[in-house]
């Protein structure tokens, strides 16, 4: 079981009502785009549907992932992800992307 | 001492509006999930302290939420809105065809006896209904898979089902209508549903007895005459004496009839109230003169309220939820603008006061008239 550090954009952070944006997520096996999601969505139900649709499980379209300063957003989701965030040294960022007002 | 509650749903927060019987004096509260759309909050007609919250957002989509304590606190409740099987498709604004696509839920109605049952009107185009308090929400699928849903086309905002009306005696009895395909009604609970949009004209509409396709922006009825209906549609003011199965218009001295809000007086079933907004793009009071019209004849006769609103330089929309009553001995009338201001009428319309000026733009205003 690897403790993997992520980052909430701040109204998924008052949403999950944390206190710090960076959470803690317990993922066992590989370390993936999916299995981070579905750990995200375990701790806190609430947060179904608003990183990635119901049902689908596709991605939203103004949500983007970022993991040691690359882009993950359009990569498998079960590609594995890079060790320095599967050993808990490197955040999984979880991005609203800029736009709108 | 009564009191009453205001619920303000804005593109960027809830408010809540509170003062006692008078209403002279009003407390805000909020923002309630600040920075989040919230297209509607309504509470249950059977414990007013249980309040539904439609929350979403362009980035993180539908949210649900629920208070139990009169909105001091709220907490989030399922957000799974699934179309029954194969969703199939309606029709684009071109014409062609596309896909059902669950985007948001426009408007709530709490159940008139069960705090835990609540419908929910979402876009594109569709009715669910939860009786588990929100826990999870199921498709009243009879409405969309109505043999005329693949020619449904949205209005400008989308298409949404927007208005739910339940009926107080008849609890079989459901209105709904939706921009831009029309007026339906269930008389067996939300299995099936007939188009009543009989009696309805819409320019672009070669057809004048077309089944769908009208732009129905609201519709309004009084609880002790369910079966009269009140509507806004884009263009006309529309009214039906029984239950939607034949229209006539009463738009009659209107300065213009297009407009989103239509209300109905709490106590006397024939008085209704309006908003005209010029159009067909401006979508603005008449010569920035922001003005409320009231009929006390149930349509056709119509008068000016304007004594305490705006008399020039005002160019803001009342949109289609933003008018609400609450039910005191004199009958409060309420509405919000895309200014941002909720005005206020504790006497049915004859003077208006802003109870708040500088919210974000309101999509929503409902009241609750507490003990």
């Amino acid at each position: 079981m690897a403790e993997i550090s992520v980052v909430l954009p701040q109204h998924l952070q008052t949403l999950a009502r944390v206190p710090s944006r960076e959470v803690s997520i317990a993922v066992e096996g590989v370390v993936t785009v999916r299995a981070i999601l579905d750990g995200i969505e375990a701790r806190f139900p609430q947060l179904r549907g608003t990183i990635r649709d119901h049902g689908t499980n596709k991605r939203r379209p103004f949500v983007r992932f970022f993991a040691c300063e690359e882009d993950w957003s359009h990569a498998s989701p079960d590609d594995p992800l890079p060790a320095a965030v599967a050993e808990g040294r490197e955040a999984f960022l979880v991005v609203g992307a800029m736009a709108g007002g | 001492m009564s009191a009453v509650r205001v619920l303000v749903g804005t593109r960027k927060g809830a408010f809540i509006l509170s003062s006692d019987g008078a209403r002279r004096s009003w407390e805000v509260s909020g923002p309630h999930f600040a920075g989040w759309e919230i297209y509607h909050l309504k509470g249950s007609p059977v414990d007013p302290d249980r309040i539904y919250v439609s929350q979403g957002s362009g980035w993180f989509g539908q949210q649900m939420q629920r208070s139990d304590d009169g909105g001091r606190t709220f907490n989030p409740i399922g957000n799974a809105f699934q179309y029954d099987g194969v969703p199939g498709t309606h029709q684009t604004f071109d014409g062609t065809p596309h896909p059902w696509e669950f985007k948001r839920v426009w408007h709530l109605e709490p159940s008139l006896s069960d705090p835990d049952t609540v419908y929910a009107g979402v876009q594109d185009a569709a009715m669910f209904r939860t009786t588990d308090g929100g826990a999870s929400w199921h498709e009243l699928s009879g409405l969309r898979t109505h043999g005329s849903g693949y020619r449904w086309q949205p209005g400008a905002g989308g298409l949404c089902l927007h208005t739910i009306l339940l009926h107080p005696s008849n609890p079989g009895r459901i209105v709904i209508a939706i921009s831009a395909a029309g007026a339906f009604r269930s008389d067996d609970g939300g299995t099936t549903w007939k188009a009543i949009n009989k009696g309805l004209v819409s320019d672009g509409i070669p057809d004048p007895d077309a089944e769908v396709g009208h732009c129905v922006h609201h519709i309004a009825s009084h609880r002790s005459r369910p079966d009269v209906l009140f509507m806004q549609k884009h263009w006309h003011v529309m009214r039906s004496d029984n239950g939607g199965d034949v229209w006539t218009k009463v738009s009659g001295n209107l300065p213009t009839d297009f407009g989103f809000a239509i209300d109905v007086h709490a106590h006397e079933p024939e008085t209704i109230y309006v908003v005209p907004i010029k159009s067909d793009s401006e979508h603005f009071p008449l010569d920035g003169k922001l003005r409320v019209y009231r009929s006390r004849t149930g349509g056709h006769e119509w008068e000016p309220l304007a004594k305490g609103l705006p008399e020039k330089d005002c160019y803001v929309n009342v949109l289609r939820d933003a008018m609400a009553v609450d039910t005191l001995d004199a009958c409060g009338i309420y509405f919000g603008t895309t200014g941002g201001q909720v005005y206020a009428s504790p006497d049915g319309g004859d003077s208006w006061s802003a109870i708040v000026r500088d919210l974000p733009p309101v999509l929503s205003v409902e009241v609750q008239t507490l003990p």
